[in-house]
Parts: structure tokens; sequence; C-alpha cells
């Protein structure tokens, strides 16, 4: 296992080179001047718009700026905004407030999700299996910010139960509605999972040795269907939480959560390639990370796998 | 017990994890007289010289006064730090401070604060976005040279006489130029900005009613009333709560469910339901913003004698009562100029100064264009950037009215450019093969400068190109005219041309809109569609 993981950290360098590179590329090919753009329609001073190109390395060929932008972010040094702030700081103030969201989003997940689909399971081919069918069926076919829009109409303008925007992340009572939003789909998929498994299960030799063993009911459920299903679905949310981070720009950016999502939106508006390409980075390595951590999971929960 | 041990141990550590990341926050102070308005994250960091857009306008319009500030109402310049700024040539000026400014760290302000903030601002190594407005001091060359390093610290143009006094030598004359001050560029600056910068913009200090309290970036700003202010406007409330938005709907609704009191502005989409929402809650006025279509005079297709027919031909056939009408839902005013109601007649608005030529008249349009010799190569193509303010459905309503009223197909089509980056840069590299979109909002309520950038000769902001002697002389010499009436005539003689020659064809005013909550009032916004802070009443 130790030559397993150490194999794949390797073979995490070219895939970061390679996803960094071409970010880098594709958001040099943009079109326009982005610090001409920061004087709006009010002419840019040339001899300015000259020393802020000097500074931002923009004057240089790109594999020159691309070669620098590399010898920093080793140093730790991810570059300044077009404001003249550091990426770092930028993103240490989104990222907790991604994590929060993010942390939230994957409660409500993992509780909603697998109790609607244990239910499923259990009873399934009735009325409740039915139900929950064409619940999440339903769910997976609309649109997040159609999602979005209308849970903000529904629990917040009309019936006032939540609060319908974000002012300040910390509080979470705010960052409720944003979680709930950004988890229907998952949840959706995740009940999916969970109740297919479930019904599977409940028909596995083991199950039928337990119940020769004259365990209750609850026991056999709650221990030994519960931890055999649950091993398909801890990966599916593993995956689930780097999405979460990268993904929640239309969640972000409709409840005005200041996180990464909205960070990088704007990023984008402005052109503001190291913020861009800084975000990019650190997302690129937590889903590999995390991509790396599900796959040994998968060896301790079932001991049946082995890597080498 | 093992299975409920392990479900215990996992609630805990998720709840151990949401409460580790929720630190840090809560017990918000919310006293009595407090505004909470909507904000969007500034571009650069707060510093005077250094903040061209409204956001970052709208905390510097509460942390400083400046020599001038503009009456909100009338949008004269009227003197606020300043005791009397006195000429006898319009290029010379000597400027005497009132008694009794001080800074809300303690520090006194003093001509230094002006004139080391003014150097500061000019100088090519502090990379200020304002420098230009510094451009018309002596010396600012020298400090701020086209290319290459500065040859000098400070501008020759600036001289402390004493504490109280200090003398501007002008490039050339510009009778106006004390009206000018009013812009936020020209605020002073307190010793500590230069002793320690970095502390300074972490928490900016400033002469006016408020200081900071906290700065959260990217999230929120506190400012809270200066019990020590000694001005003339001290504010009528306890503070005002900047809340960053990305999207102005967001704050709109926001401002409908009582999370925040005063949104400045009002999103397109809620513009139909903005009267039964807020009753009369809701501000709709001029702003010094005017939209033009410009023309590439540096196209011989566009700009050859004759052409003027055409171009005029072109502003008789759009229709503004009607596209004002149905896309702005009256949050625009058909142009009948080419500056703004916000000037006031003394400023030099003049209605309905661009005649004929801009009032629709399809059969007129029509004869027009075709004694001009009709459109080059039998069409035009409209070009603006599309990714902010309703740009794309204006453009194809102008095109829509054209084609109406020529009737010969469509004759007119729409260039949407993606970003505002790649306009700009389309526009300032001087590529355009037709007409495209210009906003332009002015830095301080002065008929010069809806004029002499536009479209006098090299003006900086002339992407058309435009070039006429007698307009160029009208302007020098209405910067000569001591006489603010004299000047106010010269320069509105210098429009007529602009009449006669449409390089740029007026589409309307801009307005200014904001939107309050029931606990707020006295709102009311500045000619630069900035919430006048001070003034609002919190019941």
């Amino acid at each position: 296992m130790g030559r397993y993981a150490a194999r794949r950290l390797l073979q995490m360098i070219p895939i970061f080179v390679g996803t960094t590179l071409l970010i880098f590329l594709m958001v040099h090919i943009l079109p326009g001047d982005p610090i001409r753009a920061m004087w709006g329609d009010k002419a840019a001073d040339p001899a300015q718009v000259a020393a802020l190109r000097h500074e931002f390395g923009l004057d240089q060929p790109v594999w020159k700026q691309y070669i620098d932008y590399m010898l920093n972010l080793f140093q730790g040094d991810f570059g300044k905004t077009f404001g003249g702030r550091q990426v770092i700081d930028v993103m240490t103030e989104a990222f907790p407030v991604t994590l929060r969201l993010t942390l939230l989003a994957i409660t409500i997940e993992i509780i909603v999700g697998i109790g609607l689909g244990a239910w499923a399971g259990l009873k399934a081919g009735k009325a409740a299996d039915s139900g929950v069918l064409i619940f999440t069926l339903l769910v997976i076919s609309i649109p997040v910010f159609v999602l979005g829009y209308l849970a903000r109409f529904v629990l917040a303008d009309e019936l006032g139960w939540l609060p319908p925007n974000v002012q300040d992340s910390t509080n979470l009572a705010e960052l409720f509605l944003p979680a709930f939003v950004l988890a229907m789909l998952s949840m959706a998929y995740v009940a999916r999972l969970t109740r297919t498994t479930f019904a599977e299960n409940l028909r596995a030799d083991y199950m039928r040795t337990a119940l020769a063993k004259g365990l209750p009911r609850r026991r056999i459920v709650g221990v030994h269907l519960l931890r055999n299903s649950l091993i398909p679905v801890i990966t599916f949310i593993g995956t689930d939480v780097g999405g979460f981070i990268g993904g929640a720009v239309i969640t972000e950016g409709i409840f005005n959560v200041q996180g990464i999502g909205n960070l990088l939106f704007r990023a984008i508006q402005t052109s503001e390639g190291s913020t861009i390409v800084g975000v990019v980075t650190v997302l690129v390595l937590v889903i590999l990370v995390i991509n790396l951590v599900i796959d040994l999971l998968y060896a301790v929960l079932d001991p049946r796998i082995r890597y080498a | 017990m093992r299975g409920a041990t392990h479900a215990k141990w996992a609630v805990c550590a998720v709840s151990v994890a949401l409460a580790a990341t929720a630190c840090g926050g809560g017990g918000s102070d919310d006293g009595a007289g407090i505004v909470r308005s909507s904000w969007g994250d500034p571009q650069n960091p707060i510093e005077p010289a250094n903040t061209n857009e409204v956001q970052g306008g709208k905390v510097l319009d509460m942390l400083f006064r400046g020599l001038k500030r503009y009456d909100p109402k009338t949008g004269e310049a009227q003197d606020m730090v300043a005791e009397k700024i006195a000429t006898t040539d319009q290029q010379n000026f000597t400027v005497t401070l009132k008694d009794g400014w001080t800074f809300s760290n303690g520090e006194k302000v003093t001509a230094k604060s002006f004139v080391d903030a003014w150097n500061y601002g000019a100088h090519i190594d502090s990379k200020q976005n304002n420098s230009p407005f510094f451009a018309n001091i002596e010396g600012y060359e020298d400090v701020h040279p086209e290319s290459g390093n500065a040859k000098a610290k400070t501008m020759s143009g600036l001289v402390v006489k004493d504490a109280k006094t200090f003398t501007v030598k002008l490039n050339e004359k510009f009778s106006s130029w004390p009206e000018t001050l009013g812009y936020q560029a020209f605020s002073p600056l307190p010793e500590s900005f230069f002793k320690d910068h970095e502390a300074w913009l972490e928490k900016p200090v400033g002469n006016g009613p408020y200081t900071v309290d906290s700065y959260t970036k990217g999230a929120s700003m506190k400012l809270r009333a200066w019990d020590a202010y000694k001005g003339p406007d001290k504010a009528k409330n306890g503070g005002v709560d900047l809340v960053v938005y990305t999207d102005n709907n967001t704050a709109y609704t926001d401002l409908l469910a009582g999370n925040l009191d005063l949104v400045d502005d009002v999103p397109a989409k809620q513009l139909k339901n903005v009267k039964a929402d807020l009753a009369d809650r809701y501000i709709n006025q001029p702003a010094l913003i005017i939209q033009t279509v410009v023309f590439p005079m540096y196209d011989p297709r566009w700009g050859k004698p004759g052409m003027e027919k055409v171009r005029t031909g072109l502003s008789k056939a759009i229709n503004r009562d009607e596209i004002t009408k149905q896309i702005f839902e009256e949050t625009r005013t058909p142009a009948t100029d080419w500056t703004s109601p916000a000037l006031h007649e003394k400023g030099g608005y003049k209605a309905g100064l661009c005649g004929d030529a801009c009032e629709y008249d399809p059969e007129q349009a029509k004869k027009l264009i075709e004694e001009g010799g009709g459109l080059p190569g039998g069409k035009v193509q409209l070009t603006s950037n599309v990714d902010t303010g309703s740009h794309r459905e204006w453009m194809d309503a102008v095109c829509n009215s054209i084609n109406n009223a020529l009737g010969k197909g469509s004759v007119c089509t729409v260039n949407p450019v993606g970003t505002f980056a790649d306009f700009k840069n389309q526009q300032s590299n001087f590529k355009m093969t037709g007409p495209f979109r210009s906003g332009w909002q002015a830095d301080y309520p002065l008929i010069q400068n809806f004029l002499q950038p536009l479209y006098a000769t090299g003006g900086s902001s002339n992407y058309g190109k435009f070039e006429n002697k007698d307009f160029d002389r009208l302007v020098r010499e209405a910067n000569q005219e001591s006489d603010q009436a004299a000047a106010v005539a010269k320069f509105q003689d210098a429009e007529k041309i602009l009449a006669d020659q449409m390089p740029a064809i007026p589409l309307w005013y801009q307005n200014g809109s904001a939107g309050y909550s029931e606990l707020v009032s006295g709102v009311q916004l500045n000619q630069f569609s900035v919430p006048v802070y001070d003034q609002i009443k919190v019941d």
C-alpha cells in the first residue's frame, strides 16, 4: 500500500503541471487587455498601463510568465491581484467560507440522502420506494439555479423560515439555505445509490446468517446491512467534497456567499490571471488528494481490496 | 454497541468541524442608528488617488473632505476645507485653508497634507489610477513621464507657503480648475499614510464625518460616525455598514426581506416591480452619465466630408422615447445635448441644443442618408460589450428602429463583444469599423468634462478621433474665460459644432437609482449616483 501511495503521489506531478499550464494558457488567450479595462469607460494612462503590465509580468512572453509563476509558486508566492493584494490572502479569506458551506452541505447530504435511501431500500417495491424514486428523479432533473431561486422564493420570501441571502458567512443559519440547495443534487444520487445497495444486500448470505443467529432486526440493519452498504456511498460522497469546493460557483452566486466560487467568477470576469491560476491550482491539489484518500479508503473499508 | 459509538463519533467529528470553521464570527453590534447598505468589492485598495469607481468612491465620500465638495442637489462646488482659492490669471492659484480641520487620528489638516497627497498621487512609482487628474499641474511630466523613470519626486507647480496656504501653477490657463477640486483624487492625506502605508490601507484614516470601525476585505466594512468631526455636514446616523454583494438582484431581495436598508442600484430585472415593492421609497434621478454612439472618424468611410448627413440621418432614425420607455422603464431620458441634466442650466446643460438632429423623424432620416451618399457599403454595424448593462437589448432596439426607418431590410446589425476588456481594447486601439457605444460618467459636474476629453483633438477619451479646429479653439477660449457664465456659453458654442458634425450620437442620459427600507429617511443620491450617507436618518 505504501508503494501504491507513493506511485500515485508521483503521478500527481505531471497532472498538476499539465492542468496549471492549460489554465495559464487559457487565461492568456482571453481577448482584451485586463489592465486597460481597470479604467472603465475612461481613458487609461499609457505610462501607468505600461508600469502595471511590467509589474504583473504581462510584458513577458507567455512561457517565461509560466516558468516565473511556477518558480514563485514553489516558494509559496501566488502573486498579486490587479488591486495589489496578495492572492494568497484573498484565497485564505474565501476558502474557509466555502469549506463551511461544503461541510454543511455534506452533512445535509449524508443525513437526508442516506436516510431516504435506506428507507426506500428497506421498503423496496412498496409505495415509499416509488415515492423516493419520483422525488429524487425530480431533483436530479431540475437545474441548480432553478432550484436555488425556487428554494429562496418558497423558504425565504414566502414562508420566511430562512434568511434569503448570506451577509455573514460565519452565521450557520444564513448558510443553511445555500448548503441545502448545494446538497440537493448529490443528495438525490446518494439516496439512489444507498437504496440500490440496501435492496441488494438485503438478500446477501451474511444477512441470512445474522437472521439465523437470531439477532434483533435493529442490529441487523443498523450494523451489518448499513456498514456493508455504505462503501460505494462513502466514495461517492468523497468525490463530492472536491466537487463542492470547486463547483459552487452558481450557488455561491445566487446566495451571495463570498467563497471560492464567487472569487473565481469575479476573477474570470476581469481576466485576473494570477487569481484564476492560483485558485485552480489549489483546487487541482485538493481534488487529487481527495481522490487518493478515497482510493486508499476503499482498501480500509473492504479488506478484499488490495493495492500493490 | 460498537455501531452506536461509531455514529456518535461521526456526529461529533462533523459538529466539531462545523464549529471550528465557524469560529471568529458572531456577536453583531447592531447599535441604534446604523444604516445597512449594499456595496461591491472595490477594484483597488481604498486610497483617494487610486479609486476610480463608485464602490471605493462611496467609502471615500464618507472618509474624506477635500478643498471643495459638490452640493448633492445643485452640483455647485462649495468650499469645504478651502477658505478661498484665488487667481488673477486663471493659471496661478493661491489656496488658503480653513482653521480647525483635523484627521480622525488627531493630525491637523495643513497645506502640506494636500501637497504631499497630490505629489504622491501624481508620481508614476505610486501607481495610482487617478494620476492623470494632476496632469495640468506644472511639473507633472517630470514625476509621471510618458515612458521611463521619473525625473523628480515632486511637482514644481505645487509650493507650500505656510501651514494654511499653498500655491498651484498650471500648465495652461484653466479657469474652472478650482471647480474640479471636489473630485476625491484631490483629498488630503495624513502623515500616517506615508509612514505606514500597509497599516493605513487596512484601516484608512481621513478627515470626513465617518471613521472606519472594521474592514473585512471582500465582505464588509463598518463605518461609524466620528463624534469629534467639526465640519458642517456631521453624520445624522450612528454609522454605515457596507455589505458586499456580487449581484445587485441579491441585494434587492435582501432589501425586501428587511436585511438591508439601502440598495443604490436597482437591477434592471426588478424595475417593473419596483413601484409595487417600494412605493415612494424608490429614487430615480439624473446622474452625470450620458450614453452615446461614437463614429470612427479615423475611418474615411465614416469620417470623410459629406458623411455628417449620414451620421445625422442615423441619429434621426433612432426612436429614443420608445426605447427608454420599453427597455429602461424610464431610468434613461432621451438625450437632446451632449452633457447631462444633472449639470443643471447654470452648469451648462441645455435641453434641445442638439435640435432637429436628435429628433426622431424616419422620413427625414431616410432623405438625409440618401443625400449623404447612403450608408458605407449599404450597412451599419453597432459594436459594444454585452457582459453588463443591458447593452445587447438596447442595441437590438436601436438597430430595429434604424431598419424600420430606412425600410431596406436589416441594414443595421449588432456586433456584440463578449467582455469589456476586449471591447475596450478595440476601442483604444482605434480598430472600429463602424459606430460603437461610449458611456461617459463625468468626474466633476462641469460642462468642460463632458466635451474636452471626448471631442477635443488629442482628448484622452476621444475614441472616435474627432478633430475640428473651431471646436478646439472654442474650448481653449472657454478655459481662459474668468467669468463662469461666459465660459459656459463658449462651451455651448463648441457643442453646437457637435450638432452640425454629429461625431457621436447622443442616445440618452442615464439615471442613478436607489431603493430603501422603511427604517431610514432622508435618502438622496448625489450626481455621481452615490448615496449621501451623512444625511440619512434612521428612524
